[in-house]
């Protein structure tokens, strides 16, 4: 056993915390919050040049060939300091999938553009019905000549009003179970009859209504097989699981340390607030809540790494890290006192995105659910 | 970063496992069923008395101690992978004061003679301790303690009232915390001493739970007369002895382990019992606190995991602000176990005994003196003020 990251992985860490604290401060988190596209171009060219698009792309197709461990070691970094934009859509809902599942053709063409930072990608998942299992795909592609035709509604999307390509799953077998009828396209996102229109939410995160509107996608996009699409879907839902849980982790930690400064700094009845006991036990409760998610963070990650199966350890850790985001946030928000409500204060920033990253690729209920039928319930 | 043991860990894991699977199929079954049996019922003492001198055939008391005294100079990680399967399968077998506590503080206070004539003992299981140190107006505050020790000649005479001392009933021994200098009114004025149970002066009174069990005691010591070659280190430095029993491993990843298995239990109850004519495993919300319950368990592990790494590779003092977080979280993840447990039982999480009770009245004894574990050993209280002053570097609270 060793729980210890390589010094490769904590020159990474460092690497990347004295970047973002560099170009990414809150001043700039909050303006993109109100900016249309919600990113920073000249940002993005910066993490391209540093090879963070292509971290996990295999270096034959210009990557860094590096592992999904040393990519969740990023994402604590990027959570940390909320970076806002598609990284995450681009890099964990578009470079995975097309890495694990693409044909070489398909390789050759996307995953050199995503590694240089030229391309923007995203999944279209979910849908009104908001469910992450198979069931939940009703958007319906039908053949027709050399392309299939998508009808329907995608909601809940990131990043697809500034995706040039999104990964759509749809029905393209209503016979069959639920789970034996999906596909994989991958869609130009400036095909006619695709509208997209950012949805407000609490984190400003960009989650976009994609309607599909009698949309041609030539059948040479299908990514994987026809009908086999959602054993890929739920691979990667795996992936993502975990992928959010970094941020998550890294966010919980900025929580927990602005709040530890603040409780000593802030005075009332002539002494820090951190030296009352009710206070310091809210701080001991975050921190055993974020050593324990930091944990099942690194155990899961470091699983999906080794190619060990994970179900219950990714819903454990999705599970737990859902709650203790949004516990930490919330007491660190309780420290503060009323300034921790204000749109100005950074600690609402956190607070905000934890909600949203809870019911991202399955909330409590579903992870719990996942866990009961792991534990032969 | 590699979360898996070596094949050389893993088969002394299976080891373990293959020796206390078969121990407790002969395990009494009130064992199981109150947390104070072991130190109430004779013949649940019996059993961990063989069970220790099973143990201690195996070298398995002392493994972490060093080879001149009984010890293997096993590392921690030994001790964590044979606590966790201790944990799995409910067993006790070894003394936890005497080895768990009085041991470091031996190994690295006393003096060779109290070694030689201590710790051989305690690693061949022969000998039974407690701990003679919280008083009825000394706590958390243990340091304000009053039993008086005055050095008469080779002597000393002790006065004074010990109460919650665990196991006094039973032990052989006590590690006494008590003043040698009344001008000192805090730590600085007390020693360290081993007492033998057997002196005359000493009297022993049970303290009964709500649940009826017998656990706790009160000690009174009356003109107890304890030969000064029984401190431990010098006059008045009592206390930093005292800081030594905290010097051993201490993940709680038993008590997070005997949560899993606990819900193994709660898990097949579940799909066997019906309610309204359907299983009780399906219905959501008893779902959702047995999967709850497992994921409070798996993070407990991983809290565990961290708390022995860092015990690993920083040290046991350093890895202190870790072990007292592990320490609140494995007490009230049983707490909230147990709490869940009566809950799902319905009507039945009432029911002490009789054919009616499931699990013989198991989670109902535990409902009553559960939340002893979130006091013992440091308080959770006591145990997050800790994380904060060492951890976080809060100014002190208390």
């Amino acid at each position: 056993m060793n729980l210890d990251l390589t010094e490769e992985q904590e020159m990474l860490r460092t690497m990347a915390r004295d970047f973002l604290t560099k170009e990414c401060p809150k001043a700039l988190v909050r303006e993109l919050e109100d900016d249309p596209k919600g990113y920073s171009p000249e940002l993005w060219s910066k993490m391209a040049e540093l090879g963070w698009m292509g971290l996990v792309i295999p270096e034959e197709y210009g990557g860094q060939g590096m592992d999904f461990l040393d990519l969740i070691i990023l994402l604590q970094e990027m959570g940390r300091n909320i970076l806002p934009g598609p990284f995450f859509s681009t890099v964990v809902l578009g470079a995975l999938p097309i890495a694990f599942e693409g044909s070489d053709e398909q390789k050759k063409e996307y995953l050199p553009k995503l590694a240089d930072g030229e391309l923007i990608m995203t999944m279209a998942l979910t849908e009104p019905n908001a469910r992450y299992d198979a069931t939940g795909v009703s958007t319906k592609a039908t053949a027709q000549g050399d392309n299939f035709i998508i009808d329907g509604t995608k909601l809940f999307v990131e990043n697809a009003h500034v995706a040039d390509y999104m990964i759509c799953a749809v029905r393209t077998n209503e016979r069959a179970a639920p789970e034996e009828g999906v596909t994989l396209l991958i869609v130009d996102a400036k095909s006619p009859g695709i509208r997209v229109e950012v949805v407000p939410t609490i984190a400003d995160d960009k989650l976009c209504e994609v309607e599909f509107s009698n949309v041609a996608v030539p059948k040479g996009n299908v990514l994987g097989e026809v009908d086999k699409g959602w054993p890929v879907v739920a691979k990667i839902m795996q992936y993502a699981a975990v992928a959010k849980c970094g941020e998550m982790v890294g966010g919980a930690e900025a929580a927990l340390d602005m709040t530890v400064t603040y409780v000593k700094e802030r005075v009332q009845y002539n002494r820090p607030i951190g030296s009352f006991q009710a206070v310091q036990h809210f701080c001991a409760n975050m921190w055993n809540s974020v050593g324990a998610s930091r944990n099942l963070l690194y155990h899961a990650a470091w699983k999906l790494t080794e190619g060990i199966p994970a179900d219950l350890d990714i819903a454990v850790a999705k599970g737990w890290i859902n709650e203790s985001y949004n516990f930490v946030t919330e007491r660190a928000v309780q420290c503060h006192g009323a300034i921790g409500l204000t749109r100005d204060h950074d600690i609402g920033l956190y607070y905000r995105r934890a909600k949203a990253a809870e019911v991202a690729f399955g909330d409590g209920a579903y992870q719990r659910e996942v866990v009961a039928s792991q534990i032969g319930l | 970063m590699d979360f898996q043991y070596t094949p050389e860990q893993e088969a002394l894991r299976k080891e373990f496992d293959d020796f206390f699977r078969e121990e407790m199929k002969s395990a009494p079954p009130e064992l199981e069923s109150s947390m104070e049996s072991l130190f109430e019922i004779d013949h649940c003492w019996e059993f961990h008395k063989q069970l220790g001198k099973k143990l201690a055939a195996r070298g398995w008391i002392a493994m972490a101690w060093p080879k001149e005294y009984g010890g293997r100079d096993a590392p921690l990680i030994d001790q964590f992978i044979f606590n966790e399967v201790r944990g799995y399968h409910r067993a006790q077998g070894t003394d936890p004061i005497g080895v768990g506590m009085l041991a470091p503080t031996l190994l690295v206070t006393a003096n060779d003679e109290q070694k030689k004539e201590h710790l051989p003992p305690m690693a061949r299981a022969e000998r039974d301790w407690c701990q003679l140190w919280s008083e009825p107006n000394a706590g958390s505050d243990l340091a304000c303690l009053t039993t008086r020790a005055v050095r008469k000649g080779d002597e000393y005479i002790v006065n004074g009232q010990k109460i919650w001392t665990s196991g006094a009933h039973r032990a052989d021994w006590g590690m006494m915390l008590a003043r040698t200098n009344p001008e000192e009114k805090r730590s600085r004025g007390l020693s360290f001493f081993l007492v033998d149970m057997k002196t005359p002066g000493i009297t022993v009174n049970p303290l009964h739970s709500m649940a009826r069990g017998h656990m706790f005691n009160e000690v009174f010591l009356d003109d107890v007369r304890v030969p000064a070659r029984n401190r431990v280190g010098e006059e008045n430095q009592g206390w930093m002895a005292s800081q030594m029993t905290s010097n051993f491993e201490r993940s709680m990843i038993d008590l997070f382990s005997k949560a899993k298995r606990d819900l193994e239990d709660l898990v097949q109850f579940c799909k066997e019992t019906k309610w309204n004519g359907k299983p009780l495993a399906d219905d959501p919300v008893i779902r959702t606190k047995l999967a709850q319950l497992a994921i409070d368990i798996e993070a407990g592990f991983a809290f565990s995991h961290s708390v022995v790494w860092n015990q690993i590779t920083g040290g046991l003092m350093t890895a202190a602000p870790l072990a007292c977080g592990a320490k609140f979280m494995a007490t009230e993840l049983t707490q909230r176990l147990t709490y869940e447990a009566c809950e799902i039982m319905g009507m039945y999480g009432q029911v002490a005994g009789s054919k009616w009770a499931p699990f013989r009245g198991k989670y109902i004894n535990y409902y009553q003196v559960v939340m002893g574990l979130n006091m013992g050993g440091g308080t959770s209280e006591i145990m997050r003020n800790l994380v904060c002053s060492l951890a976080l570097g809060l100014p002190r609270s208390w």
